[in-house]
This record gives C-alpha cells, sequence and structure tokens, in this order.
C-alpha cells in the first residue's frame, strides 16, 4: 500500500519535472520542423531560410487578433522583402480556414501548417499570434507575444535586422 | 415468387440491419465527447473557444455529407493530427494509460484461472461417502433399501 501510493508520487512529481519547459530565450537556436506548406503541395522548414533574417509568425485563422495584424504583417513584408523573410506558421488550424484567411487578406509570403500544433509547442508558444526574430545563423533575437497593431511596432521590433541589412548595403 | 420475395425482404433486413448497426448515424454530442478541441487540452463538447466552434462546424458540414463517425474522425486526424482524437500519447508517463488495463485484464484472467482450477481440485478431492445414496426408481426397490438398512 505505502509502496504503491510512493510509486505514484514519484510518476506525478516526474510528469511534473518533465513538463516544466521554459521557453527559448535570445541566441538560442530556433526548433526546426518540416511542414506541409499553405497551399498544400510541398513541404518546407525554416531551415530552409539559413542565411536569411526571418520573422516567425504563428497564426491561426480563429484567432481574432491575427486578423488584426495580418494588414500590417502584410504591408511590412512587401516593404522589405529582400532584407527579411517572413514566414507563417499556421498552427492548429483547418486547412479550409487558412487558405480563405490568406486570400481574404491577400497575404502571399511563404506558410507552413502546423496541424497538430507541435511545432508551436517546440516553439513555447503560449498562445497566437507571436513572432519571432530569427538572424541568418537560426538563432533567437527577439520573441513577442500578442498582435502587432501597427507596420512602425513590427519595424521596431524587426529593427537588428533591417539595421543589418543597410549595414550591408553598398555606400552611395 | 412470393418465397422469393419474402427471402429478399428478409435478406435485407438482416443486412441492412447489421450494416446500420456497423455504421451509426454520427452526432456532434457524440463526437464532442471523443474528440480534442485542438488548442484548449479538454474535449471538444467542454470548450467554447473560437476554435472549437470552427471544429464544431467542420465535423457538421461532414455530418452533413453523411459521413460516418470513423470516417468523420480521420477527416479531423488528417486536419490536426492525432492529437485531435481523445486518446493518450503512447510516450512516457501517458504510455501506462496503456500498459495497466493490459495488466490489469491478464491479471483477472490469471485470478480466474486460478480460480477455476482450484475449484476443479476441491471438487474431485470431495470423498464419496459424503455423498447420498442414489434415489431408488421405485417402490420394490426403496422397500428392499429400507428392508436391508433395518435387517428385517
Amino acid at each position: 500500500m505505502v509502496l504503491g501510493v510512493a510509486a505514484l508520487l514519484g510518476f506525478l512529481t516526474w510528469g511534473l519535472v518533465t513538463s516544466g519547459d521554459s521557453g527559448i530565450g535570445p541566441g538560442d537556436p530556433v526548433p526546426t520542423a518540416t511542414l506541409p506548406t499553405l497551399p498544400p503541395g510541398s513541404e518546407a522548414s525554416l531551415e530552409d531560410f539559413r542565411g536569411e533574417w526571418v520573422l516567425l509568425n504563428v497564426w491561426a485563422s480563429w484567432c481574432v487578433p491575427c486578423r488584426d495584424e495580418s494588414p500590417a504583417l502584410e504591408q511590412f513584408e512587401k516593404n522589405n522583402r529582400g532584407s527579411i523573410s517572413v514566414l507563417g506558421v499556421d498552427t492548429r488550424d483547418l486547412s479550409g480556414d487558412a487558405m480563405k484567411f490568406l486570400e481574404e487578406y491577400d497575404i502571399n509570403y511563404a506558410q507552413i501548417r502546423d496541424a497538430s500544433g507541435d511545432y508551436a509547442d517546440d516553439l513555447k508558444t503560449t498562445g497566437v499570434p507571436e513572432s519571432f526574430l530569427i538572424d541568418p545563423d537560426g538563432n533567437l533575437v527577439a520573441h513577442y507575444s500578442g498582435p502587432f497593431r501597427t507596420e512602425a511596432e513590427i519595424e521596431k521590433f524587426a529593427a537588428p535586422a533591417l539595421a543589418a541589412e543597410s549595414k550591408e548595403e553598398p555606400a552611395g | 415468387m412470393k418465397r422469393l420475395i419474402s427471402i429478399v425482404l428478409v435478406l435485407t433486413f438482416v443486412f441492412g440491419g447489421v450494416a446500420s448497426a456497423a455504421e451509426p448515424q454520427a452526432s456532434l454530442p457524440q463526437l464532442e465527447d471523443e474528440v480534442m478541441c485542438p488548442i484548449c487540452g479538454t474535449l471538444l463538447g467542454l470548450s467554447r473557444a473560437p476554435a472549437a466552434e470552427r471544429e464544431r462546424v467542420f465535423i457538421r458540414g461532414l455530418i452533413k455529407q453523411g459521413k460516418n463517425e470513423d470516417e468523420i474522425k480521420d477527416a479531423l486526424v488528417a486536419e490536426y493530427g492525432p492529437q485531435v482524437l481523445a486518446l493518450p500519447d503512447d510516450e512516457g508517463i501517458n504510455f501506462f494509460a496503456y500498459l495497466v488495463p493490459v495488466l490489469a485484464f491478464i491479471l483477472a484472467a490469471l485470478a480466474v484461472l486460478y480460480s477455476v482450477i482450484r475449484w476443479r481440485r476441491n471438487k474431485r478431492s470431495e470423498a464419496p461417502a459424503d455423498r447420498p445414496p442414489p434415489t431408488p426408481k421405485s417402490d420394490n426397490e426403496l422397500l428392499d433399501r429400507d428392508m436391508e438398512k433395518y435387517d428385517l
């Protein structure tokens, strides 16, 4: 009886200890996963963007704040194409709903579909939307929870990427 | 001819009944207790989150198309992955959710087997003298037996 209770307590403690994950910190490598693209038909990964600055945005079509930030994000991507790549990660979403969302907001940047939410879990997200600024080596530079309200907010968040790109441009 | 029609009708009833029993009509309330909300970590029936509402719309659409429960679950797995089914993972501590029922079944089967063997052994070891004499078949036999008993 005592052994049984001790074993049960042991299992519960083990479960609690193993579930206590902390988030990804600046400088840490950002997890990658090869996932289906949106629209479907191919596969892609954050790994494919190695050598580029990336703004990874985790979103879902059922998420109202994601809808609110979409126009600003799309505008930011258009204005800074070449300096930084935006990668959308549609998580725990219906593919049909996600496609409608992309069409409605005329979003053209790369998208991968995290149907199960496992990748969002690997990224230690606590909700949607969440954004990650990732350097060309695949390490985290900054993390932002919640929606961006304006393009200026996104530019401020992505400033290290934009600054690095302007340094590389030839003078004159 | 009438006999042939009767046979066809009976077969239709029998096999129709079997088919409908194998593929019951799917219903949202039933499925809500068997699948998970994709973001809440609870059964779909317990959630009113926007993602859960979208999942309900998706299920209703499939029910309307006449899909059965298994087909709807397959479609949900294709959309959200296997976690959408209200089944625990088979890794780590969750593996015990699968292991414990199997062990319990094996132990219960062994207990039943042991009880049966013990009962049969006890039955065999019972002394035949304890058994009552066979019931006489007729009055004459009864009389003979009593005569033997009282030595008359």
